[in-house]
């Protein structure tokens, strides 16, 4: 009887919020069949995937630290230093006599740099018990502003086809970031689901007190998640970079904390911790950026588009409360 | 008599499967009316049922003669039910007032909150209890035992005609159960119907009238007090003859059979604050030391300094013969100690996980190889817990939120004796476990330490120390101040030494 019954019963309990999302995804597909003009085009499918990539990829950061009961608001900004670390790194001197060795430190210093940054935010929030709001608000402001100087605040253009194959390479006819996106999820699910370091993520975030008492190693998971996230956060500034050709300090990851919060959300991340649904990430990424296609593809302008980001973001929100109380 | 509250043939499921079927249940205006069964049996799903936190699947729910259509805690409440939750909702990082006010707040020119007011009304709530404390401090810094008569109080203060109290004496010790005890007695001469929850069946027979035993999500028997007795109850509970329980007698966990080992650990003069200024505690192998004292006489906190989650700042702690406190919970579990706290919700369960996932964590270093979860012994683990301690859950994926609260604490104190700590700190390790669980609890506690290991026991029942411990360390105001030794020692023996204290001259000297 019991093997019987489990299998419909762990189907039922299966999120809500998972079908929701789902549901949400058809939707905006047929709507964009019947009204968006061109949108059953192959080349369409390329542009939201190699747009997607780098949303997923950030939010699948963030839905660990949200996992922790915190936020990371300097996504964006650390996306920006990254990006405008790795074009003085290939175009410099070293790096122009060394191409193969300057694109490998054009990639591989960024992201040390920006896994220092998350150092900084994970031992704010995990030694000095500083707010994450307010931890991370500091990168926010500052990351950003370092990145503009280092660039004196211009727009850095070049032609280094190795490196722009971060963006604009493909693999079996789709874009690599879009694998890439695939390979970081297959491992974090990994992580999480079979490592001690993911089940002490998912615990510390549903009651930290008692993860702290069964000896729970609660600072340094923390600070990890912070690393981790904003790796993944380098890792999108770098691909940003590389699909432009060009690196913008400006708005290289401008308001992607936003997106990055409503697709961990949507897909169903909790904001007071406890749950890291990586592949549900993803999804709120596809849908994130699918609305904002249909918005934009459909003539609405960018103003209006982010008041219906925000719209996303406060619904999943009160869904969230809704199906608790 | 007509009744207050009517509930007849109550079903409740949750996904699929039944915790409720059948059920019913009558109270009377005035009556203090006593639910009763094993862990899992039904009892809180009924009250919620009662209160519109669950809705029932069906039956019939009837109020002061009129069909009830209560949906939601809050209109329970206005009803005149006022409820008290056996895991207590509370907000332990706001003020006890605003703990006691929340909803209710009085308000000046109908808008500003009155602080002043609320104040006043919670100390005079407060007071009806005996309890004397800061009201604006954060109810968190205050003791489980001293949060609970707090949401005692908050109950009693809302005017109801029932309040439903679901295990209010588990966590409380014999002086601060009389002071409810009053205040079930006052509330009954007012005219106000008392619903009680509780394992102590001989609690039952002081204050209440009628008892209703559920068994399996099903009532099978309505009985007055005064006509039954304890092994009836009993023998309802568990649904089995009451000649044949009679015969099989009740297993105690008989303390004073220790046949002592090496020291294990080793206290001395450990202070760690204003709640803990000088404990002395030694530990050998094959014994239970009971650590007995009154509310906020520094129990739980000595089991703290031991556990490394409050740094000495004066003493000795000597962990098999090596000196030093451990540096945290991680550094005291690889050094053998584990340590079941106190505070269910707030300190023990991981609520979204399951029971599986919530019985392996304070063993996950030990069931991981280069960081990943051996799944197939995690299993095999849980498996045998799950049967040992006679836990009741549906599958062992199951969120351990779900569980009954009896079944939420075996899982915890699976979760400690998963770590065959040497050296096992027990605080109330049979809170909200109903009395056949409990009796296996102990033996299971008893044998544990007879295959040579220690046992650190904390319990407000006197009767578990007296029975259960081989010594007893007798604290007061943050010291310990005197040992007893078993066999000899009875609750009278116990109780004197806490109130000799208690009157504090000042006069006594240590041990
Ligand atoms: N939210 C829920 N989801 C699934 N199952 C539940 C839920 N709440 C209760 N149950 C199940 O219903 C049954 C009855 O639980 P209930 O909490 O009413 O027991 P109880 O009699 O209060 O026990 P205890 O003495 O341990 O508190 C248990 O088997 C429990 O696992
Ligand atoms: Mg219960």
């Amino acid at each position: 009887m019991d093997r019987a019954m489990k299998l419909p019963r762990r189907f039922a309990s299966m999120p809500i919020r998972f079908h929701g999302g789902i549901a949400a995804l058809i939707v905006l597909l047929v709507f964009n069949a019947f009204f968006t003009p061109n949108f059953l085009q192959l080349q369409t499918l390329f542009v939201n995937i190699s747009q997607v990539a780098t949303i997923a990829i950030v939010a699948m950061g963030m839905t660990l630290v949200i996992a922790t009961g915190g936020i990371d608001l300097s996504v964006g900004a650390v996306m920006a230093l990254a990006g405008a670390l790795a074009p003085l790194i290939f175009l410099s001197d070293l790096g122009v006599a060394n191409p193969a060795f300057g694109v490998a430190l054009a990639i591989i210093l960024p992201l040390i740099i920006a896994g220092l940054c998350g150092v900084f935010n994970g031992v704010m929030v995990a030694v000095l018990n500083v707010q994450p709001i307010i931890a991370t608000l500091i990168l926010f402001i500052s990351g950003r502003g370092i990145a503009q100087v280092l660039t004196n605040g211009n727009l850095q253009t070049f032609s280094n086809p190795s490196f722009s194959y971060l963006g604009t390479g493909k693999i079996l006819g789709l874009p690599f970031q879009g694998w890439l996106a695939l390979v970081i999820a297959c491992i974090l699910f990994w992580v999480i689901s079979r490592t001690t370091w993911g089940r002490y993520l998912l615990a510390i975030g549903g009651n930290e007190r008692a993860a702290y008492l069964s000896g729970g190693p609660v600072k340094r998971v923390k600070i990890g998640a912070y690393v981790i996230c904003a790796v993944l956060a380098g890792l999108a500034g770098l691909i940003v970079v590389a699909i432009n050709s060009a690196s913008d300090a400006a708005r290289n990851g401008n308001l992607m904390e936003l997106d990055a919060i409503a697709a961990a959300v949507v897909g169903g991340a909790l904001l007071q911790g406890g749950r890291a649904p990586i592949f549900g990430a993803i999804l709120g990424a596809v849908i994130i950026q699918l609305v904002k296609y249909t918005l934009l593809a459909n003539g609405v302008e960018d103003e209006v588009a982010l008041i219906a980001k925000a719209v996303i973001i406060i619904l999943a929100v009160w869904m969230q409360q809704y199906r608790r109380a | 008599m007509n009744a207050l509250v009517s509930m007849s043939g109550i079903e409740k499921s949750f996904a699929g499967v039944p915790a409720l079927s059948q059920a019913s249940l009558e109270i009377t205006p005035g009556e203090v009316h006593a639910l009763i069964g094993q862990n899992g049996a039904g009892k809180s799903t009924m009250i919620k049922v009662l209160t519109g936190v669950y809705r029932r699947d069906g039956g019939d729910v009837v109020v002061s003669g009129t069909q009830s259509n209560i949906a939601t805690p809050r209109e329970a409440q206005e009803s005149g039910i006022a409820t008290i939750y056996q895991e207590l909702n509370l907000v332990p990082l706001r003020s006890v007032t605003e703990n006691v006010i929340m909803g209710y707040e009085p308000k000046r020119l109908g808008l500003f909150l009155d602080w002043r007011e609320g104040n006043r009304r919670t100390r005079e709530v407060l007071a009806r209890f005996g309890i004397d404390i800061d009201v604006t401090e954060p109810l968190g810094n205050f003791s489980t035992a001293i949060q609970q008569l707090v949401a005692i109080a908050r109950a009693v203060s809302l005017d109801a005609k029932l309040v439903i109290m679901d295990e209010p004496t588990s966590s409380l010790d014999a002086s601060e159960v009389e002071v409810l005890f009053g205040v079930v007695r006052e509330l009954k001469k007012q005219g106000v119907s008392v619903l009680y929850v509780s394992h102590f069946l001989d609690e039952l027979f002081q204050i209440c009238d009628r008892v209703t035993t559920m068994r399996d999500g099903r009532t099978v028997s309505t009985r007055k007090v005064q006509e039954t007795t304890k092994l009836e109850m009993i023998a309802d509970m568990l649904g089995r003859n009451k000649d044949e329980i009679a015969a099989d007698g009740m297993t105690d966990f008989a303390g004073a059979k220790a046949k002592k080992g090496d020291v294990l650990l080793r206290a001395e003069n450990v202070t760690t604050g204003p709640r803990l200024t000088h404990f002395d505690l030694t530990l050998h192998r094959g014994e239970i030391v009971g650590l007995g004292g009154l509310l906020g006489s520094g129990r739980t906190e000595a089991a703290r300094a031991l556990f490394g989650v409050d740094e000495a700042n004066g003493g000795e702690i000597e962990l098999h013969n090596v000196l030093g406190q451990p540096s945290g919970p991680g550094d005291a579990i690889s050094k053998q100690i584990g340590f079941l706290t106190e505070d269910r919700k707030a300190e023990g369960i991981v609520p979204e996980m399951s029971v599986r996932e919530n019985l392996t964590l304070a063993l996950l270093p030990k069931l991981a190889r280069r960081g990943q979860i051996d799944f197939a012994r995690e299993r095999e683990i849980v498996e045998a817990f799950i049967s040992d301690l006679g836990i009741k859950i549906a599958h062992m994926d199951q969120p351990i939120r779900e569980l009954s609260g009896g079944n939420q604490q075996k899982v915890l104190l699976g979760r400690w004796l998963a770590t065959q700590p040497d050296i096992l700190i027990l605080d109330e390790p049979t809170r909200g476990v109903d009395v056949g669980a409990k009796r296996e609890i102990q033996s299971f506690i008893r044998s544990y330490v007879e295959n040579g290991f220690g046992v650190i026991l904390i319990s407000s029942e006197f009767e578990e120390l007296v029975e259960g411990a081989d010594r007893i360390v007798v604290m007061h105001e943050g010291r310990s101040v005197k040992e007893l030794t078993n066999p000899g020692i009875t609750e009278n023996i116990l109780v004197n030494a806490l109130a000799h204290h208690e009157e504090g001259t000042g006069s006594w000297t240590a041990q």
